[in-house]
């Protein structure tokens, strides 16, 4: 007999957790695949230039092993995104723009044999004068202006205008389990790829066209996935193209697995930036105008950036309601390797210098800053910077209220080389893709009652710890009223489920899981007139309240925003500058909590990663390549070194959520860098500008005072 | 060579400089032992011998000559019972993208072999050497907590 | 790429042989740093074979000699923390063998290890050097102070192999390391201070660790001020993907400051 009591809002166990406690679970190298060949990619060692020649040392027997160049290439050379700037390897001749630039891919029977020829392979390079700074940087990626009432100079009664300089350092998003994928040509001449992936479509599209496959000839197919975090989102195109060429000449399965230091070298990061703030207030703190400047640096080529810049841009006010706004961004090139998706995709950089802007108003002032927000923040009814009113579900005060209501008081230091300081701060973070994303992809999921009285839900939508195949389960389950067990996920097979979209931009759940929910229902109208088998496809349809004109950057930049108040509690060691995050209380509007313990985990992950790139996560760079290439040089805080994170939901339901939901995957990232920068000022009196706050930085500015 | 693994003894002719996590996976298939960094660093290569929790990707299989070997796979009873930390991982949220369970259930079940009462402070000191990205290990040490009670 | 072998020996004196008459042998104890260095191919000259010293009983065990303490050079450091005798007699030992990794890396560490590898950030080898260790070798005892010859050199002789570490007792020596983390962290600075005798021993501040001569000799004349000057003058930090040269001088100074505050107590 099946339980069909309510699921949403019960913790019930993961999907696939019997799986991951016993190790049952396969991710991508986990899989045995007889006749495997062993895949690496050979890159270029120097930041800019081009390949003068390749040579193969006739000492070794090239027999052994197989051999790709950008001529093996059966399409076009080009990593499929939104740009056709970036090769899937460099051609003889052509350009490197990067250090750890693909330029040749090798296979062979055992790693000796790999590792034997790589020894036998030299590339001379003609180099020429690499742009590593952004100050400098010429090639604009792209560019975003968002306009509000007048320019600050134009706006009248100004009494006080704060200005600042932020910067914000790369960050490795750090999955535990490195990149990876397993291709495997079939004899009818389709390729079918395994991997590590977030976005099954992603890696279809750039397989199809750099190996000239139809829909039907390139499967991808994802494997249990050891975190993403971004990471994985554009990436694992380059290895799985990287893996089927390989495979494809070598007429058998071959394996493309990075080591550690390969992933940390080669693959992307998020954004380093400047972010510069000009507020302009009355005494009273009456927002009167913001005028920012964002500048991202993209990396060599162009991959997500517009995108990453669009949503910085758009969130680079805060979670504020200013009459005049002017938000001017914009994306440039530097020989350093591709930054790409990371969590929050542009906002936390945007946010981090957004809320310390809040700070140093009021501080300017001498308000308090709690005080400030309040008299600043976006409520119902209120117009973001790009014109959007917010009609629901706006949860700016319910958030700071629950965050301080949570705070235990500030204990004080009580060794006198130790001071404790405390930081706020509040945000909010679009769920779903920005403007008319949704309505151009048009994510579509597939639904299925079988003969046997179960149900299957087709969907691309991958689960990377996020819970996508538990919560997904439970909508269905619910929508339907039949118990949990009665509903299963279908595999990420692009050969079996409709394209979905991307596992990106806080979209599955409130997006993806509505399709779920609206499927399922819709499926149960069904049963009462038909039998089982069934199926039906559900696509997004954008809603015709819903106006964006990405021209002007004007109207609805996101369906609906999620909210967060973060309260960071700090020690800061004043003799060696080392600070420690010791209590992080952090309340968010999640719409509706679908599955309470796991939002909590999501929300603590994320927030960790933060209280990583705000303090401890750095990478130096040393010719244009990482120094941080290794996990003993990148590091990120281990269970001794994370505070005790406390999670408050607070649900505050959207109408078009399921059961109310809102995407929270990014949010978390975007609340504890500035409340920590915060913290810090409020222990030792000194204002950093600038993430990480490494103990280098804190002891310069303490000296500084 | 000969050793015990999860219980059962063991009989291999192998190289005994190769690292223990890659005769693991690639010899016996037992791919519940992660490599995440190859270096001593995340711990999702962590094994028990004799009842230390170690990081397999820095063993020589040479070395566990004689010894006991524990994997993740050695952690539920014969007929697939969970242990209490596996069932409390999963109750707990503690496993998110799992790919840093392994190595975390293993150091856990040490710290849960010791005869004193853990605080979380001497968990998190436990679990140091485990590196997870997923949970900010909130929630992984409210589940080894748990299972003291 | 040759195969490298692995050898086993029963006894010390069958690794002594081993080791003097294998060609391109290296001793194995821990693994912590040869087996990543073997894995990444970086071992120079490439090793033949590994020589398993790990569980040689001759190697093992704290023992309790009239007015010292002797660790074999193959005890993991989980082991010397656990060891009541190091607890009481070497607390700064204890300190800093629990900052070395995590628990996984505790449980195969050693001091012959450390010692071997010579690194200037190993966690224990300014301990050694404040309490004026004894490093003994199948043929002789070596003083701690005349150990370290250069950037990861050692007065090792090419066959000559580690057997413990030998600590007088009688001694207070503070210990602290900062790294980047509390945990799994190579030290930016690592440092342990003696009051009398004045030792002022410091890693990750030079190709060596080392002590802190001009700094001890102010101790030794009871001006804290002076040492703490000096101390500036004796280190030679550089920078690195860790840390800075002056963030490593200005934290040697505040850290040295601290431990003679807590030394005074």
């Amino acid at each position: 007999m099946s339980d069909t009591t309510a699921t949403v809002g019960r913790s019930v166990p993961r999907r696939e957790g019997g799986d991951k406690v016993t190790g049952r679970a396969r991710y991508t190298d986990d899989l045995a695949i007889s006749g495997a060949w062993f895949g690496k990619t050979i890159r270029s060692t120097v930041p800019r230039g081009r390949i003068r020649s390749i040579t193969l040392d006739p000492a070794f027997d090239w027999r052994r092993v197989v051999l790709v160049t950008a001529d093996d290439i059966p399409g076009d050379n080009v990593v499929q995104l939104i740009r056709d700037d970036q090769p899937v390897l460099a051609p003889k001749g052509g350009e490197i723009r990067h250090k750890e630039e693909p330029i040749l891919l090798l296979a062979a029977a055992d790693r000796d044999t790999l590792e034997e020829a790589i020894s036998h392979i030299r590339i001379e390079y003609d180099t020429a004068e690499p742009v590593y700074l952004i100050d400098k940087a010429t090639e604009v990626f792209s560019t975003v202006e968002i306009r509000k009432g007048k320019v600050l100079e134009e706006v009248e009664d100004v009494e006080v205008v704060v200005e600042r300089t932020f910067r914000v350092g790369l960050q490795e998003q750090l999955y535990i389990e490195p990149q990876g994928a397993i291709a495997i040509p079939e004899r009818d001449g389709s390729i079918k790829v395994i991997g590590s992936l977030q976005c099954p479509y992603y890696v279809h599209r750039a397989l199809k066209r750099a190996l000239r496959l139809s829909d039907a000839e390139a499967v991808v197919i994802q494997a249990e996935t050891g975190g993403g975090f971004g990471g994985k989102e554009e990436y694992p195109s380059i290895v799985a193209v990287h893996a089927a060429l390989l495979a494809r000449k070598a007429g058998r399965p071959v394996r493309l697995i990075y080591d550690r230091h390969e992933d940390l070298a080669a693959t992307t990061k998020r954004h380093p930036g400047v972010i510069k703030h000009r507020t302009a207030v009355k005494k009273d703190g009456t927002l009167l105008a913001q005028d920012i400047e964002i500048v991202l640096d993209g990396g060599a080529y162009c991959t997500l950036t517009p995108v990453v810049l669009s949503r910085a841009a758009i969130h680079a006010a805060g979670a504020y309601s200013c009459p005049n706004v002017r938000i001017r961004a914009r994306a440039v090139a530097t020989n350093t390797p591709p930054n790409g998706a990371f969590r929050g995709f542009g906002a936390p950089q945007s946010l981090f210098a957004a809320e310390l802007m809040v700070e140093h108003v009021a501080e300017r002032l001498g308000m308090s800053s709690v005080d400030l927000r309040r008299q600043w923040m976006l409520r119902l009814g209120d117009t973001t910077a790009t014109g959007q009113v917010l009609t629901e579900s706006v949860g700016s005060e319910l958030v700071l209220d629950a965050a301080l209501n949570a705070a235990a008081p500030l204990r004080r230091a009580d060794v006198p080389t130790c001071r404790r300081g405390r930081g706020l701060s509040l945000v909010f973070h679009g769920s779903g893709f920005t403007g008319s994303g949704e309505k151009k992809l048009q994510g579509t999921i597939g639904f299925e009652a079988l003969a046997d009285g179960t149900f299957r839900i087709l969907t691309a939508s991958t689960e990377i710890g996020q819970g996508t195949k538990t919560i997904f389960c439970q909508l269905a389950a619910d929508a339907l009223g039949v118990g949990l067990d009665k509903v299963v996920l279908a595999p990420q097979d692009t050969s079996l489920v409709p394209d979905s979209g991307p596992t990106v931009a806080s979209r599955t759940a409130m997006i993806v899981g509505r399709l779920v929910q609206e499927a399922a229902t819709e499926v149960k109208e069904r049963l009462k007139r038909e039998k089982a088998p069934l199926r039906v496809e559900k696509s997004y349809i954008q809603p015709d309240s819903i106006h964006w004109d990405e021209n002007t950057y004007r109207g609805d930049a996101y369906p609906v925003y999620a909210w967060a108040c973060t309260i960071a509690d700090v020690e800061v060691d004043i003799t060696t500058g080392e600070v420690r995050v010791t209590d992080l209380v952090t309340a968010v509007d999640c719409g509706k909590a679908l599955h309470p313990v796991m939002a909590e985990g999501q929300i603590e992950g994320g927030c960790l990663q933060a209280v990583g790139w705000a303090t401890i996560e750095e990478i130096k760079m040393k010719d244009g390549g990482y120094q941080n290439d290794r996990l003993a040089t990148y590091l990120i805080p281990t269970a001794l070194d994370a505070p005790r994170i406390r999670t408050i939901l607070v649900e505050n339901p959207y109408s078009r959520g399921p059961f109310g939901a809102k995407g929270i995957g990014e949010l978390p990232m975007d609340g504890p860098a500035p409340a920590i920068i915060a913290a810090i000022h409020d222990a030792i009196g000194v204002w950093l500008d600038e993430i990480p706050a490494t103990p280098e930085k804190v002891l310069a500015a303490c000296a500084s005072r | 060579m000969r050793f015990t693994l999860n219980g059962t003894a063991v009989a291999l002719d192998v190289v005994g400089t190769r690292r223990l996590l890659d005769v693991l996976r690639e010899d016996l298939y037992l791919t519940g032992t992660k490599e995440g960094c190859g270096e001593g660093e995340c711990g999702a290569c962590s094994v028990l011998i004799d009842g230390e929790v170690v990081d397999s990707c820095l063993v020589a299989v040479g070395q566990v000559e004689g010894r006991n070997v524990v994997t993740v796979e050695g952690l539920a009873s014969q007929d697939g019972k969970l242990s209490q930390l596996q069932q409390a991982f999963i109750e707990h949220g503690a496993a998110q993208c799992g790919i840093c369970t392994p190595g975390m259930l293993l150091a856990a079940h040490v710290l849960l072999q010791q005869a004193k009462r853990l605080s979380a402070a001497d968990v998190r000191e436990g679990l140091a050497g485990n590196l997870c990205r997923c949970t900010g290990y909130t929630k992984i040490i409210d589940a080894v907590l748990a299972c003291t009670k | 790429m040759h195969e490298v072998s692995y050898l086993r020996p029963r006894n010390l004196a069958e690794a002594l042989q081993l080791y003097r008459t294998t060609s391109g042998c290296r001793l194995l104890a821990g693994g912590t740093d040869l087996m990543v260095m073997l894995q990444a191919r970086t071992l120079r000259p490439e090793p033949r074979a590994l020589l398993d010293v790990w569980s040689l009983p001759e190697l093992k065990g704290v023992r309790r000699l009239n007015e010292a303490v002797e660790i074999g050079a193959a005890e993991s450091y989980t082991a010397i923390i656990r060891s009541p005798d190091v607890q009481r007699d070497l607390p700064a030992l204890v300190a800093a063998a629990r900052t070395i990794g995590a628990a996984q890396i505790q449980n195969r560490g050693t001091l012959g290890g450390n010692l071997a590898n010579a690194s200037p950030a190993g966690d224990t080898l300014p301990v050694l050097l404040a309490y004026d260790a004894v490093v003994v070798t199948d043929r002789r005892s070596i003083a701690i102070d005349k150990f370290f010859t250069g950037y990861r050199k050692t007065a090792l002789q090419a066959d000559e192999l580690i057997t413990a570490v030998r600590f007088s007792l009688g001694r207070q020596v503070e210990f602290r390391k900062v790294g980047t983390r509390a945990a799994q962290a190579i030290s930016k600075i690592v440092m342990a201070v003696s009051r009398r005798p004045a030792r002022i021993a410091i890693g990750s501040v030079a190709e060596v660790p080392l002590r802190a001569r001009g700094a001890e000799a102010a101790l030794e004349r009871n001006d804290v001020e002076g040492a703490i000057a000096a101390v500036a003058e004796d280190i030679r930090p550089i920078d690195d993907v860790r840390s800075t040269a002056a963030y490593r001088r200005a934290v040697t100074q505040n850290v040295l400051q601290d431990l003679l505050r807590v030394s005074a107590r």
